[in-house]
C-alpha cells in the first residue's frame, strides 16, 4: 500500500541519513522524498512517499517518532490530505509543434519558463494524476529532460 | 577561495534558555568534556588511548573524580562499561580513539542497543580539516553506528560540548535506555573556550515520560478478574525501569505466577513459589507450558502428526517490559495462541511488532505496576487462582531442570581422551554451576559468554534479585563474560562476581586478564571447557547429523591434551588459574577461587556431549519441545 508520510524534524546534520536508514534497514524503497525548511526556526519538513505493508509502515512511523530530532510524524493514508508536486520538463519543439505544446500547457495551467529554438521548458504543479497525464502528452513530442520535487502534502484543515 | 562557515543562529536556540547555566573558566575542549562528565557523576571510564583521543586521556589525568581503567582491547572496554551499567543501573562509559579504536567498540554498542543498556561511548575523531580526506585512522563513526545507537553526536563546535554531554546522558538513561555516542574531533579537543554548563536538558522531539491511563489499567484489572490462568511475562524493562518492587507487590496481592525473559531474571526471586523461571528456547518447560499450554505430539500409523492439548496454557498473558523476542516465542503466532495478551511497554514501537496483542499500553512499567498495586489495594482481587496454582506445582515437578551422566557421555571421546579409568569423576557443566550456586548461596553476580554455558548459567544459577545475571541476550556476543565481570566488579566491589564462561567465549577477550590483574579487579571466571563450540555442536548433532564444521577448538594433532593451556596463559598474565578434571576436586577448587581476593580462573574440563535441554528448535512451538 502507498503511504505519504510527513515528518517535521529539527534541522540538524545527520537527520536525513537517520530517517533514510529506517527505510533502507527494512528493505523499503523511498519513491519520493522532499525536504525543506518550514516557517518555524530550525525545523524542516520531509515528505516521504513509500510503498509497503501496513504493519512495517506502522513500525517505521513509530521508529521515526523515537528519534529525538523528529518533532512530529503524520502518516497520510486516508486521503484526508492535499498533495502536490512540481515538475520541470524540457520538451523538444520546432516551429510546427510549438503552438500545440503551448495550447496543452495552457489547458493544464502549466507555465512555459524557458524557450529555445529547439526546446521549451515547462513548469507544472498538481496532483499525481494530472502530472502523469501531462507527461504522457509531452512524450509524444519528445522529453529531453525532467526533474520533479516529489510529493509535498498537508492535511486538510 | 577559502570556505567560511557561518554558524546558523537557528541551530543554537537552547543555550540561551538555560538561565541557570554555570560558566566555567577558559579551558581546552578535552578538559571541558571531562568537566562535563564529572557533572554527570561519572566515576569510572573504560578507555583505550590513541592519537585522536590522547588529549582526552591527558585531561583525565587531571581529574580526581574519574577512575580511568585501561582495557586491553576496546571491545573489552565496551563490554566492561556494559557490565558496569548492568550491575549498577548507572550509565557505563567507554572511550576509544578514532578509526580502529572506534570500530572495536561497535560490537559493545550493538550489544547495549539490543539489550537496552544505558551507555555513553566517546570517540576521538581526526581533526575537522581532515574529515573526509581518508586521513590516518579515520572512519565515519557517526555514520557507521547509526543503526545501533539510541542517539549520536558529532561535535562540530567547542561550545556544544557541555550541552551534548548532558543530552547524551539524559537520552542514554531515560525512557527505554540505550547507547549514545559522542564523536569529538581532535582540533576541538585542543581548542580553548569558556564552557557554559547547562543545568537542565530540553530536547523538543524527545519525551521519555509515558504513563498509562487509568482507563487502560482498569481494563487490565478487569481482565485479571475475569481470568482463570493468568501469567505475568516480564523482561529487561522491569530491571531497567527499576520496577521489581512494584512487580513483587502485585504478585503478593494477586497470586499471579511470573515468568521472565533471561533479561528479566531476578525481577521476582527465582526461588519464589510463584516464579516460573525464564521461558523460551532453552527456558523452563513449565514456563513454556504455562504460557502456551502442554501438548502431546504423536505420529500415527499413517505418518500423520497429531498434536493434542493436555493442559491449556495462560488465558491471560500480562507482558511487561518485554519485546516478544524470537528466542522467547518460537513460532510467534503459536505463542500463547489462545490467551488474551496485554503488552505494557514504554516503547510504542514494540507493540504489535513481533506479536499481535489484544491490549497494547504505552507506559513506564514502574508507573503501570505501581498504579495496579494501588488499585488492588483499594479493591482486593476477587478472582482465585487455586486450580491454576495446583497445575503449576505439578508442572514444576514434572518439568524441573535436570541432568545426569548418561550413556552418551560415558561413550564419548572425552572419556577416552581425558578420563580413562576415572570415568566416575566426570564433571558435567551443570554440576559446576550447581556447585557454584550452592557455595555462593546464590549471592554472586554472574556474567556469561554466549552458548551452552550461558543457558546453563541461567538455568542453574537462580537469581534472587535483579542485576545478578548479566548476559548478552539480544546480540548474543561471545566474549562478553569476562570484561562484563570486570565492569560489574568495579561497580559492586563488595559482591562476589563470577564469569561463567565457555572456552570459545573466554578466549575471545582473554586479554582482559591483564586489566584484571593490573587494575586489581577481583573478578573470577569459571571456564566450562569442552574444547568445542558447544551450542553449534548441539545444533550439528540435532540438525546436521553431527557433522563438525569448524566447531572443534582443541588441537587435532594432540586431542588428549587440553588446548589452549589456560593455566599457562593465565600465568603469563600473573593471574592464578587451576585446571579441574575430576569431580572430587571441584568443590575445593571453587571455594579457593571464591576465597581469593584477586582475579582467579578455574579451567573446568567438561564433556562436549551434553545438550542444553529443554530445547524448542527455532521457529517451532512448545509442542515440539525436546525435554530429554
Amino acid at each position: 500500500m502507498r503511504h505519504t508520510i510527513s515528518v517535521l524534524v529539527e534541522n540538524k546534520f545527520g537527520v536525513l541519513t537517520r530517517i533514510a536508514g529506517l527505510f533502507s534497514g527494512r528493505g523499503f524503497n523511498i519513491d519520493t522524498l522532499n525536504v525543506a525548511p518550514t516557517h518555524e526556526d530550525n525545523a524542516s519538513r520531509m515528505t516521504i512517499v513509500t510503498q509497503g505493508d501496513d504493519a512495517t509502515l506502522i513500525q517505521i512511523v513509530r521508529q521515526l517518532n523515537k528519534l529525538p530530532e523528529v518533532l512530529e510524524v503524520q502518516d497520510f493514508r486516508e486521503h484526508l490530505y492535499v498533495d502536490r508536486e512540481l515538475v520541470m520538463i524540457r520538451v523538444k519543439t520546432d516551429s510546427k509543434s510549438r503552438s500545440e505544446i503551448m495550447q496543452i500547457t495552457d489547458i493544464f495551467r502549466a507555465k512555459i519558463i524557458d524557450v529555445h529554438p529547439e526546446s521549451v521548458t515547462i513548469e507544472i504543479t498538481g496532483a499525481e494524476g494530472k502530472i502523469a497525464k501531462f507527461i504522457d502528452l509531452m512524450e509524444t513530442f519528445g522529453i529531453e529532460t525532467l526533474t520533479r520535487t516529489g510529493t509535498v502534502a498537508l492535511p486538510r484543515a | 577561495m577559502s570556505e567560511t562557515k557561518v554558524k546558523d543562529p537557528r541551530t543554537d536556540n537552547r543555550s540561551s534558555s538555560n538561565d541557570k547555566s554555570e560558566i566555567g573558566p577558559t579551558m581546552s575542549g578535552s578538559d571541558i568534556l571531562v568537566a562535563a562528565l564529572e557533572r554527570e557523576n561519572v566515576d569510572t571510564i573504560f578507555a583505550y588511548p590513541g592519537g585522536a583521543s590522547m588529549e582526552l586521556h591527558q585531561a583525565l589525568t587531571r581529574s580526581d573524580k574519574i577512575r580511568v581503567i585501561l582495557p586491553r582491547h576496546e571491545q573489552g572496554g565496551a563490554f566492561a562499561a556494559e557490565g558496569y551499567a548492568r550491575a549498577s543501573g548507572r550509565p557505563g562509559v567507554c572511550m576509544a580513539t578514532s578509526g580502529p579504536g572506534a570500530t572495536n567498540l561497535v560490537t559493545g554498542i550493538a550489544d547495549a542497543f539490543m539489550d537496552s543498556i544505558p551507555m555513553v561511548a566517546i570517540t576521538g575523531q581526526v581533526p575537522q580539516a581532515m574529515i573526509g580526506k581518508g586521513a590516518f585512522q579515520e572512519t565515519d563513526f557517526f555514520g557507521m553506528t547509526l543503526p545501533i545507537v539510541k542517539h549520536s553526536f558529532l561535535i562540530t563546535d567547542i561550545a556544544d560540548i557541555p550541552r551534548v554531554v548532558k543530552e547524551a546522558f539524559h537520552i542514554a538513561t531515560t525512557g527505554r535506555p540505550g547507547p549514545v555516542i559522542i564523536d569529538l574531533p581532535k582540533n576541538i579537543q585542543q581548542a580553548k573556550a569558556q564552557p557554559v554548563f547547562p543545568k537542565s536538558v530540553h530536547i523538543r522531539g524527545y519525551n521519555p515520560v509515558k504513563h498509562a491511563s487509568d482507563l487502560a489499567l482498569n481494563e487490565i484489572v478487569g481482565l485479571i478478574e475475569k481470568s482463570e490462568r493468568p501469567v505475568l511475562y516480564v523482561g529487561g524493562g522491569i530491571i531497567s525501569g527499576n520496577a521489581h518492587e512494584e512487580l513483587r507487590e502485585l504478585v503478593r496481592l494477586t497470586g499471579i505466577p511470573v515468568t521472565s525473559t533471561i533479561m528479566g531474571c531476578g525481577a521476582l526471586s527465582e526461588t519464589d513459589p510463584l516464579s516460573l523461571r525464564w521461558l523460551g528456547m532453552h527456558g523452563a518447560a513449565f514456563a513454556n507450558w504455562a504460557v502456551s499450554g502442554e501438548f502431546k505430539k504423536e505420529i500415527d500409523s499413517e505418518g500423520q502428526v497429531r498434536v493434542t492439548e493436555i493442559h491449556p496454557g495462560a488465558d491471560l498473558l500480562l507482558a511487561f517490559g518485554v519485546r516478544f523476542d524470537d528466542r522467547v516465542t518460537g513460532k510467534v503466532d503459536k505463542f500463547c495462541e489462545k490467551g488474551t495478551i496485554v503488552h505494557v511497554d514504554i516503547d510504542e514501537s514494540e507493540h504489535n511488532k513481533n506479536r499481535k496483542v489484544q491490549l497494547p499500553v504505552v507506559s513506564d512499567v514502574k508507573y503501570a505496576l505501581g498504579r495496579l498495586v494501588e488499585m488492588f489495594k483499594k479493591r482486593p482481587i476477587q478472582a482465585k487462582f487455586d486450580a491454576w496454582h495446583r497445575r503449576i506445582v505439578d508442572w514444576k515437578e514434572r518439568g524441573a531442570f535436570r541432568y545426569s551422566v548418561n550413556e552418551e557421555v560415558m561413550r564419548s571421546q572425552h572419556m577416552r581422551d581425558h578420563l580413562q579409568g576415572m570415568e566416575d569423576q566426570v564433571i558435567l557443566p551443570q554440576m559446576a554451576i550447581d556447585m557454584l550456586y550452592e557455595l555462593t548461596q546464590g549471592e554472586a553476580i554472574v556474567t556469561t559468554g554466549v552458548g551452552q554455558h550461558q543457558m546453563w548459567a541461567g538455568q542453574y544459577y537462580k537469581s534472587p534479585e535483579p542485576r545478578r545475571l548479566l548476559t548478552s541476550a539480544g546480540l548474543g556476543a561471545m566474549g562478553f563474560g569476562y570484561p562484563a565481570a570486570l565492569g560489574a566488579k568495579v561497580a559492586c566491589p563488595d559482591r562476589q562476581v563470577v564469569d561463567i564462561d565457555g572456552d570459545g567465549s573466554f578466549l575471545m577477550n582473554i586479554q582482559e586478564l591483564a586489566t584484571a590483574h593490573i587494575e586489581k579487579i577481583a573478578a573470577k571466571a569459571i571456564v566450562l571447557n569442552n574444547q568445542h563450540l558447544g551450542m553449534v555442536v548441539q545444533w550439528e548433532d540435532r540438525f546436521y547429523k553431527g557433522n563438525r564444521g569448524n566447531t572443534y577448538l582443541g588441537d587435532p594433532d594432540n586431542m588428549e591434551a587440553i588446548y589452549p593451556d589456560y593455566v599457562a596463559m593465565a600465568k603469563g598474565f600473573n593471574v592464578p588459574c587451576e585446571r579441574v578434571m575430576f569431580r572430587k576436586d571441584l568443590k575445593a577448587a571453587i571455594q579457593r577461587m571464591l576465597d581469593s581476593d584477586q582475579p582467579y580462573v578455574l579451567d573446568v574440563i567438561v564433556p562436549y556431549t551434553e545438550h542444553v535441554l529443554p530445547f524448542i528448535p527455532a521457529a517451532h512451538t512448545v509442542a515440539d519441545m525436546i525435554i530429554s
